[in-house]
Formats: structure tokens, C-alpha cells, sequence
């Protein structure tokens, strides 16, 4: 996981930012890499917890996961669901084209 | 290819030799649920654009997920159903990544701690042959949106209906050696979650759609480098895909290439592959346990409930099929395939001949039903119709000429055979006095040919079984014919 000798370099942002579907103009990249590798530093302070036996914690509060019964009880709310989109079309979200 | 006629089923045979495939699946099937995983939105199929679709699968800010109690059960059932070990403890995690349908910005799943470990199934194949396939584990999912691209020239339409329905990705270990195999075991996940009514299994509405692992290698080899081939919706598709991939794989191998481990697509109107994306572009999807959901707990008392209500699976039912009606183990696998085969089959051979049953039902029945375009349930032959039948050929009522001809009335008419059989008279004539009355007059219109056939032509015979077969309009019994005919020419 995360440790002190973890350098982030520009190609490493470069496939952040494909992966991201972020376009980052030339001139910011030195400088976001920079910023990545101060966080990911800061971050890295916690590796000098020993973990070694220490099982992964998926909660803390010990409370069990609620369930509920398989009931529909909501939706129907179209216009609600649509109404911040930038654009829409008889009921459709409309994006840029994307194709994968 | 080469001549592939001697070659084993997932064999090809290449320059430099023989290589066999190594295949897995990932099996992602819609739960039958009213509901979604996280929401009380509707799951349904078929409503209007975002209709289905509560705030929180939007991915509105401050929405929670509460999981839905019956999602949970199908997917022990299905664990149990596939001998497979239940995790009481399992945990959610979000699966990053980045899309138009996929408001959340990630699918909830489950990474490191699965609800269902390692199992494993039997597979029937065609040869009659059984093999085991290893179920690597089972896990709980949302399902993503749906992106269409052909409504517009620079936009695509988004529809957040299927956002967050609830799947089940069920992974296969990579035992699949042959594209049949993958058919075969595709087959058999589906039957199994029909009779536990886990999943509808509708390939074309995608309640059940298949990701397949690919790579070749010489035998004894270790395993090639793999590609993917995502979002397969039909056996047949399955079936070529694996097909064409491998032997795309074999021809890069011979020609010295390397496989590029990557993504591919099954164009279905070339019945080729190609690639959707390579390994640098593969998503980096950062599992981490998601914060808004506690782990799944649950008691093995809950899992030995579901256990006692699980009804009677295909092998046990096709082991007893074999038993009470003494049928061949491969029919039995095609009837078990559905519960409503084996309920019908079961009607239709109750007191009667149980292989006759069974081939009427598999290559008569199966066959009209294919070439009328219909499905099972459309039948327009009952069981106790199908039954009828099978007793006026096992009494000898009609020969089974005639009931060729009844049946296919019967899927015309939806009548019963024996009303049939008296509308037009096509009782089958027994009786030696009756059947030589037909006997003579085709001695006496070919007086030649007997001649012939008393100087030694013996391959005559056959041909006046034929002229009082036809004579009698199919009605007379063959086995009558043939004694009576012997006699009179001796």
C-alpha cells in the first residue's frame, strides 16, 4: 500500500487523467505532480502504525447491516431525478456522446 | 482452418501442432427480484425511460443504500444450489470507475470478502459425457445504466432504469476447456437458477449475460495470457466467440506474436472479436470497503432454513428420471434443463413407456415446437395429449407412421388423438383377414414382380411391404404385413 518511496511522475498523472476522463493542460502537470506526491506523503505518515496484525476494519460501529424487504416503494419521480441534469430529452439524460 | 473433423472439441490444430483452450466465465444473472439491491425502486423490465429510479440511485447527494433481505437470500440459495461454501460475513465494496450510466462513479460489489466461496457443478455434455466445472465465488452487485448511442449524432441518451437492479456475478475456476463446455455450463447455471428461482434466466432481456476468459496453450502447458471477451448474451454467441478468439490467439502464437492481454468485443455479424480496450487502458479500480455499508452478517441457523426449502435440483431429479422411467442419461439432462420439461414429462410418461415418452418429447415435440417458432409454454400439445399418444402407439391402436401424422394434426387442431384417430379412421388393421384382402389384389397387380421375386429376387420383398402399406394408407400393422406376406410368397 501507500509508503514513503511512492513517486507519482508525470506519465502516472497522465493515465490518472485518461483514466479520469480529465483533460490537465500541459503546464499544470509538474506542479499537480507535486501536489500528489506532498499528499500522498502526508498520507503515508500512517505506515508508521504496525498493521502486521491487525485485521482490515470494514466498520467500527459493530452494528450489523440493516436489511429491508423487497418492496418498490419509490421511483416515479422522472421529472425529480432529471431535474438538475444539463440536458434532457422525452425522459433521457443527454450526455456527449461516449462510446466505449 | 484445417480439417478439424478428427480434432476434440476445444483442440486446434495449428503449424507447430496441437493447442487446447483454457476458458472461464464470469455469469452475471439478474436476481428475480420486485425491487433493486439498494432502493425500492422497481427492478422491472420494459418501462419508460428513468421511471424506475429513486434518488439514491441517482446517486443524489446524502442518498443511503439499505440492501434488500431477499437479494441476499437468492444468493445463498444460489450458493448453496451450486455445492459452494456461504460466507456469514461478507462486505461490500465500491468498484471505481468512471462512465456515463454509472451515476455513482462506482458499482457497489464485493472485492475481497465474497457472499459465496468455492463450489463446484456437474456439466452434461452432448456426447454424453459429465465433467466438473469449479465455482471460484459468487458475489452481490449493482447493475449498470443503459447507454444508447444511435438517438443522436453527437449525444448519447442515458436511461438509469437499471441502475442498481441486483445482480449475482457467479465465476467459473478456469476449467472450461472446449467453447461446447462453456455452452454446457452456461446451460446448467441457467437451469438451476430457474428451479430456485434465483434469476428468470432471460438471455435476450440480459437477465443472464456471460464474460469469457480466454487463452490457449500446448497441453501440459502453463496457462497463455488471456483475453476477455465482455457481455456475451447467448449460448450460440458464446459458442462462436470462444471459437474465434482462441483461434485468433493461435494464429498471432504460430506467426511468433505475443497475446496482448485485453478486452474484446463479439461483433455478432462477423462472428469475430476485436478489441475494446488493451491492458494500459484497463481501469484502476481502487475496491476499497464502502463506508455507507456495514458487512453483511447473517446466522448459519438463516442458511440451513434456506437449505430445507430448496427444492429438488436437476441432478437429483435427472438420477431419478434415469431410475423410474428408464431412460438414457443424456435425455434425462435435456428434460431436466427446465422445470416445466420434467413436470410435463413427468405427466406424459406416468403408466406408460418412458423412452417412448422421452424421444416423442425431445425430437417430435422439441422439433414442432422449433419449427413453429414457438416456446414450450406456447405447446399446443398437452401433456395428457402427448400421453394419449404414446398409449394408442403402445397398444397398437396405430403404427407409429400414423402418429407421426396424429401428432402433427394435434399441433394444428389441439386435439386429443384418439378423437383424431376416430375422425379420420386411422386405426391401424390388425386383422389377417382384412390385411390379406390387400395382399392379393398387390400380388394380382404385379404378377411380374412376384414372378421375379420367386426366382430368387429376394430384394423384392421389401417392395410389397411398401405396395400394401400404401394400399392400406399407412393403417396396416407392418408386423402383420410382413408375417403374411412371407407366407403367401413361400
Amino acid at each position: 500500500m501507500l509508503n514513503k518511496d511512492i513517486i507519482v511522475d508525470v506519465p502516472t498523472v497522465n493515465k490518472i487523467a485518461r483514466l479520469s476522463r480529465l483533460d490537465i493542460p500541459e503546464v499544470n502537470k509538474e506542479s499537480l505532480t507535486n501536489d500528489l506526491n506532498n499528499i500522498l506523503g502526508f498520507v503515508a505518515q500512517l505506515d508508521e502504525v504496525d498493521t502486521s496484525n491487525v485485521e482490515p476494519l470494514a466498520s467500527v460501529t459493530g452494528h450489523k447491516l440493516p436489511l429491508r424487504s423487497d418492496d418498490v416503494n419509490d421511483g416515479n419521480i422522472e421529472d425529480l431525478v432529471l431535474k438538475n441534469a444539463p440536458e434532457s430529452s422525452s425522459g433521457f439524460f443527454v450526455v456527449p456522446k461516449v462510446i466505449e | 482452418m484445417n480439417d478439424t473433423s478428427t480434432l476434440k472439441p476445444g483442440h486446434i490444430q495449428g503449424e507447430t501442432g496441437i493447442w487446447e483452450m483454457v476458458i472461464g466465465l464470469e455469469i452475471h444473472a439478474q436476481i428475480s427480484s420486485k425491487s433493486k439491491l439498494f432502493s425500492g425502486a422497481s427492478a422491472s423490465f420494459g418501462s419508460e425511460a428513468n421511471r424506475n429510479v429513486s434518488l439514491v440511485d441517482a446517486a443524489m447527494p446524502g442518498m443511503l443504500p439499505v440492501i434488500n433481505e431477499f437479494c441476499v437470500e437468492q444468493a445463498v440459495k444460489t450458493g448453496l444450489a451450486l455445492n459452494a461454501k456461504i460466507n456469514n460475513v461478507s462486505v461490500f465494496d465500491r468498484k471505481n470507475y468512471f462512465y456515463a450510466d454509472l451515476p455513482q462513479g462506482y458499482q457497489i460489489s464485493q472485492f475481497t470478502k465474497p457472499i459465496v466461496g468455492e463450489g463446484e457443478i456437474i456439466v452434461d455434455l452432448e456426447n454424453g459425457e459429465q465433467t466438473t466445472i469449479g465455482i471460484e465465488r459468487l458475489h452481490l452487485e449493482q447493475d449498470a445504466g443503459k447507454s444508447l448511442h444511435d438517438q443522436h449524432p453527437t449525444k448519447s441518451y442515458i436511461d438509469l432504469n437499471r441502475t442498481g437492479v441486483a445482480l449475482m456475478e457467479i465465476v467459473s475456476k478456469p476449467d472450461i476447456r472446449s467453447p461446447q463446455e462453456a455452452g454446457a455450463y452456461v446451460k446448467k447455471i441457467r437451469s438451476i437458477l430457474r428451479y430456485i428461482g434465483a434469476c428468470d434466466g432471460n438471455m435476450e432481456e440480459g437477465s443472464l449475460r456471460a464474460d469469457c476468459n480466454v487463452s490457449v496453450r500446448k497441453s501440459g502447458e502453463e496457462f497463455g495470457t488471456r483475453c476477455e471477451i465482455k457481455n456475451l448474451n447467448s449460448i450460440r454467441f458464446i459458442i462462436q466467440a470462444i471459437q474465434s478468439e482462441a483461434e485468433r490467439q493461435v494464429d498471432i502464437l504460430e506467426e511468433g506474436g505475443t497475446i496482448d492481454q485485453e478486452t474484446r468485443l463479439f461483433d455478432t455479424s462477423t462472428g469475430e472479436t476485436r478489441s475494446m480496450r488493451s491492458k494500459e487502458d484497463a481501469h484502476d479500480y481502487r475496491y476499497f470497503p464502502d463506508p455507507d455499508l456495514l458487512p453483511l452478517e447473517f446466522t448459519e441457523n438463516w442458511v440451513q432454513d434456506i437449505k430445507e426449502k430448496l427444492p429438488e435440483l436437476p441432478d437429483s431429479l435427472k438420477k431419478r428420471l434415469v431410475k423410474d422411467f428408464g431412460i438414457t442419461a443424456y435425455d434425462a439432462s435435456i428434460l431436466v434443463e427446465e422445470k416445466d420439461y420434467v413436470d410435463f414429462y413427468q405427466q406424459a410418461a406416468n403408466g406408460r413407456d418412458g423412452k417412448l415418452t422421452a424421444n416423442w418429447m425431445i425430437t417430435e415435440l422439441f422439433g414442432a415446437l422449433k419449427k413453429d417458432n414457438l416456446s414450450f409454454s406456447e405447446s399446443p400439445i398437452t401433456s395428457e395429449n402427448l400421453g394419449e399418444l404414446i398409449s394408442l402407439i403402445s397398444n397398437g391402436t396405430i403404427s407409429g407412421k400414423i402418429a407421426k401424422e396424429v401428432f402433427s394434426e394435434m399441433m394444428k387442431s389441439k386435439k386429443s388423438p384418439s378423437e383424431i384417430v376416430k375422425e379420420k379412421g386411422l386405426e391401424q388393421v390388425s386383422d389377417d383377414s382384412q390385411i390379406l384382402k390387400l395382399i392379393d389384389q398387390v400380388i394380382s397387380d404385379n404378377q411380374d414382380k412376384v414372378n421375379e421375386y420367386l426366382s430368387g429376387k429376394d430384394k423384392l420383398f421389401g417392395f410389397f411391404v411398401g405396395q400394401v402399406m400404401k394400399l392400406s394408407q399407412g393403417k396396416a400393422n407392418p408386423g402383420v404385413v410382413n408375417k403374411l406376406l412371407k407366407e403367401k410368397l413361400k
